[in-house]
């Protein structure tokens, strides 16, 4: 940026000065918003938490039936599930992008593109229908069985593929989860990688470099610090879904103890429970596990904004 | 990489024969992920076509939704979503586009933007469903009424950081030459933006608006507490509204065969508006956008 | 350019000054209602036939009894309806007034192979320490005593109970909570709670899904969907010791058994009801409206509707698998909107002597 560009609007320039008020309050309308969302959860969940205070993090009970609510059970949930659909994504997502990129004729990028990308515009609660009747009979009896007659049950393996075979569970979720954020991770792969120079990569071909070569010693490299950016949004994005995961998780509060055992997410009870919530305090810990979430979504953006820098902001 | 050694010796020697190998089993890898990504698509695109057709018909878009064991389509939720969506796209592109040029025009790199594009993202990653309840607590509580237009808000606060975000990417993307140039010519600041740095980013900001219509058109939950949905046709936004997503959540959890088949050929629907959104905003971005 | 934009940002204002005025008030012939999701088909039924006889639009939206009983203590809607009574005291605090409209039930389906359709019995006992997780097998002396004659094969029991709050959960934990100590001490009753044991399924389709995916599942599902799907259910042992199968006939029998004039604010629930044929787990759903309407036009137009579905309404419920009210209950009833919804001191809504 240079000081031409940061000139002063002329006084008396009416139509400059609402146009950049008009900018800044549009801006401002954001800020609002969000703090307006965070402060309504806050009072919404204020009864909750400050009855149960620093509890309500570390408890996992959680029972309507005696007002008694403890958030650790979906936040271990919530934790597992987008980290386990992150690291099923990335692989996919770098593929992915790098496919487009590296080796697809040009004819096909476009339809290619256009078919991953397509996967994001489908309503989550198809995810959740298709993950229910296709996808979790098929993996109960093609992966889950198998790995259950092969375990024996005092292996460290076989502890963690214990469960009920019928693909209900947080392993599923996180296959679910792990398409739906992989068009979003690899578009933005995509467009990253396009922005490499095209004299950085020539280069590397010129020197002998192999297409893997070439990507792990030139592409990955000069966009490592953007991607990390990328990978913590679809991050977020795993961390809020509601609908896919309520249909296929199991819905089980508590921890779970396995990775093929039923667990719960903070957004999947909050879809749960919100509509029935009649209890003294049982909506106010729906409202709790919703700033709970809010804080996750926070903790990760921040992590993610100090690995990705301003510059690629 | 081998300085000394010749290409033709380098190609032949075990080391080299590795990296082809390595190579190749990269290029395989790559090729099996875009394959996996596409049957996974494959597989849910099969399964909203073979159950969802059968309920494709003239009447899908004439006659309202039925109860069950009447014949019916989903005119309702399709006029709901439409106006909803359109006019919670209006918002969402008036408001995100003007945050997004504060943002990459005046703000920059001053704090207040830093705390701007950081709630910008926080807000893209909110569950939709605790959108929905504030907008019940601002709109629908104090009024006393559920209504489209809280439904069209709803979807606009999931839209407008969607657009705010590919607005100041596309603009930044903007050369500063083409803002000194307009300047030069004695030309306001928010003149040149709005002739100048728009009309060159404007392909890119539709395609992010593109997306963002794609993201809000399946959204169930933020609907459920503010236009709540509707039986009828209900043409004005001061009505409660139906919508595609929350009549399809509605009877793909019933017991009756012939509302599960209509929230299929609903899922269907949407998924085709989806993809021709889509492909008309490619058309549209690649124009400029791609080099 | 910019006045355009001058234009648009007008065009926001209007929007959000509009929504303002979104509220409802004069014509009557737009209803709204939202709350409880089982009775949610017979009600679009009742409107839709409603709307083409009499041009009067009832709009009733399933988001759930906890949703219903919050949006008309709220005013947003005309109605709110629930699949769990409100106690008198609850109905009290709020000026709150309800009463049921169709009756329903819940039925236990299982997953076992070489089982068909009502073969295996069950106590509410037996029911309610498998759901706690004390009885773990098919094979256990428990079940295998009350099923003489029936091939039980040693399988592990899977659990599968509703995740989200439900109606339908809150009938079937009342009845386990109503046969057994010890269910009713340590989990309890309610539309959520903590479950001992299991998997949840979303909604009626999600734990059908997982019965039918899971040999040796049990879980419960609406009687509708039960018959619907064709599901394999198991059968109850009731009060007088019968285990008659799950029809509409054994759901109006709890009905009819039930003592429903001693029942203050309509409180009822017809958990193990007396009657030789009487279904155990049974329950209405109900309607809830304020005492003193706002406005009295458009809670005269909800009586009016309710009235005309409990004259004209019962074959639709009878084919969507609901059972009508016993037409005394019904008498009851529109005896009490004389006194229970008024305005001004006089009844909101009054039946016209001759049929409407």
């Amino acid at each position: 940026m240079t000081a031409t560009t940061q000139g002063r609007v002329a006084p008396g320039n009416l139509a400059e000065t609402v146009f950049r008020i008009a900018c800044a309050s549009a801006a401002t309308l954001l800020l609002a918003a969000l703090a307006g969302v965070i402060v309504s959860l806050a009072i919404g969940g204020w009864p909750v938490l400050s009855t149960f205070g620093f509890g309500f993090l570390t408890s996992s009970e959680w029972n309507p039936v005696t007002d008694v609510y403890g958030a650790a059970g979906p936040i271990v949930g919530t934790l597992i599930t987008a980290f386990l659909a992150l690291i099923l994504a990335l692989p996919l997502a770098l593929g992915v992008s790098l496919f487009l990129v590296e080796f697809c004729p040009p004819a096909l990028a476009r339809p290619v593109a256009v078919a991953v990308e397509l996967l994001a515009g489908i309503p989550s609660i198809v995810y959740g229908m298709w993950g229910l009747f296709v996808f979790a009979p098929w993996f109960a009896a093609h992966v889950q069985v198998p790995l259950l007659l092969a375990a024996g049950d005092d292996t460290w393996w076989g502890k963690l593929v214990q469960g009920v075979p019928n693909g209900a569970n947080i392993f599923t979720a996180s296959v679910i989860l792990a398409i739906m954020i992989l068009p979003y991770m690899s578009s933005v792969f995509r467009e990253l990688f396009l922005t490499v120079p095209a004299t950085l990569r020539e280069a590397a071909y010129g020197l002998g470099c192999t297409p893997f070569e070439t990507a792990r010693s030139v592409l990955i490299p000069y966009v490592r610090r953007s991607m990390i950016g990328v990978v913590m949004l679809g991050l977020g994005r795993a961390l809020g879904e509601t609908m896919a995961v309520t249909f296929i998780i199991g819905n089980a509060h508590g921890f779970p103890h396995s990775m093929f055992d039923s667990g719960s997410t903070l957004a999947s009870t909050i879809a749960n429970e919100f509509a029935e919530a009649t209890g003294a305090l049982h909506g106010a810990a729906l409202m709790a596990l919703g700033l709970v979430l809010f804080c996750i979504t926070f903790g990760v953006l921040a992590i993610a904004r100090l690995l990705i820098g301003e510059k690629a902001a | 990489m081998s300085k000394s050694a010749s290409r033709l010796s380098a190609a032949q020697s075990p080391r080299a024969r590795r990296r082809r190998i390595v190579s190749g089993v990269f290029a395989g890898a790559c090729v099996l992920a875009t394959l996996v990504a596409l049957a996974a698509l494959a597989l849910i695109l099969w399964e909203l076509v073979a159950r969802g057709v059968p309920a494709l018909s003239l009447d899908l878009f004439t006659v309202d939704q039925p109860a069950p064991g009447s014949l019916g389509g989903l005119r309702n939720a399709i006029v709901g979503s439409i106006e909803m969506c359109a006019l919670g796209m209006v918002i969402a592109l008036v408001v995100g586009v003007l945050a997004g040029t504060w943002l990459a025009e005046y703000g920059r790199k001053g704090r207040l933007a830093t705390v701007v594009r950081f709630f910008n993202d926080v807000l893209l990653a909110a569950p939709s469903i605790l959108v929905g309840l504030f907008v019940y607590e601002i709109m629908v509580a104090p009024f006393g009424g559920f209504s489209g237009y809280a439904g069209a808000v709803a979807l606009a606060f999931l839209a407008t950081p969607i657009v705010v975000r590919t607005t100041e990417d596309m603009l930044s993307l903007q050369p500063d030459a083409l803002r000194e140039a307009g300047m030069a010519l004695g030309a306001g600041r928010g003149f040149v933006i709005r002739t100048v740095i728009w009309r060159a980013a404007g392909p890119g900001i539709l395609t992010g608006g593109l997306l963002a219509l794609a993201r809000i058109s399946g959204e169930t939950a933020p609907l459920l507490f503010t236009s709540l949905g509707n039986q009828f046709l209900a043409a004005n936004p001061s009505d409660p509204m139906a919508s595609l997503p929350t009549t399809i959540f509605q009877f793909a959890l019933s017991a009756f065969p012939d509302w599960q088949q209509l929230a299929w050929a609903g899922a269907l629907l949407i998924a085709l508006a989806v993809l021709l959104a889509n492909i008309a905003g490619r058309l549209i971005g690649s124009r400029r956008h791609r080099p | 350019m910019n006045r355009r934009m001058i234009l648009a940002l007008g065009a926001v204002a209007m929007v959000s000054g509009l929504s303002g005025c979104g509220g409802k008030s004069g014509a009557a012939n737009a209803l709204n209602g939202a709350g409880a999701t089982f009775p949610a088909p017979v009600y679009a039924k009742w409107a839709e036939t409603y709307r083409s006889a009499k041009s009067v639009a009832v709009n009733y939206q399933a988001i759930g009894s906890g949703g219903g009983i919050k949006q008309i203590e709220a005013k947003t809607v005309d109605f709110g309806a629930s699949d769990k009574p409100l106690k008198p005291e609850e109905l009290e605090k709020n000026g709150l007034y309800q009463f049921p409209t169709v009756i329903g039930g819940v039925v236990p389906v299982i997953n076992l192979p070489g089982i068909k359709p009502g073969q295996v019995r069950l106590t509410g006992q037996a029911l309610a320490d498998i759901f706690q997780g004390k009885v773990k097998t098919w094979n256990d002396p428990e079940i295998a005593s009350l099923n003489a004659g029936v091939a039980l094969p040693k399988l592990p029991i899977t659990v599968v109970h509703r995740s989200d709050g439900s109606g339908t959960s809150f009938m079937f934990t009342s009845y386990l909570a109503s046969q057994s100590a010890g269910w009713k001490s340590a989990v309890g009753a309610s539309d959520t709670v903590n479950w001992p044991t299991g998997l949840g399924g979303k909604g009626n389709d999600g734990v059908s899904a997982f019965v039918q995916q899971t040999v040796g599942a049990i879980g419960y599902v609406e009687y509708a969907y039960a018959k619907q799907n064709g599901a394999t259910y198991a059968l109850l042992r009731n009060q007088a010791g019968n285990y008659p199968a799950p029809t509409a006939d054994a759901f109006a029998a709890a009905a009819a058994g039930a003592d429903w004039s001693k029942a203050p604010g309509n409180y009822i629930m017809l958990i193990d009801q007396p009657g030789q044929d009487t279904w155990p787990i049974s329950g209405a759903t109900f309607i809830l409206m304020h005492k003193q309407p706002k406005d009295a036009a458009r809670a005269k137009a909800v009586l009016a509707f309710f009235d005309w579905a409990y004259t004209s309404g019962d074959d639709t419920a009878k084919k969507l698998d609901y059972v009508p009210l016993p037409d005394s209950v019904k008498a009851m009833v529109r005896q009490q909107w004389q006194t229970s919804i008024v305005a001004n001191g006089k009844p909101v809504y009054t039946r016209r002597p001759s049929k409407p």
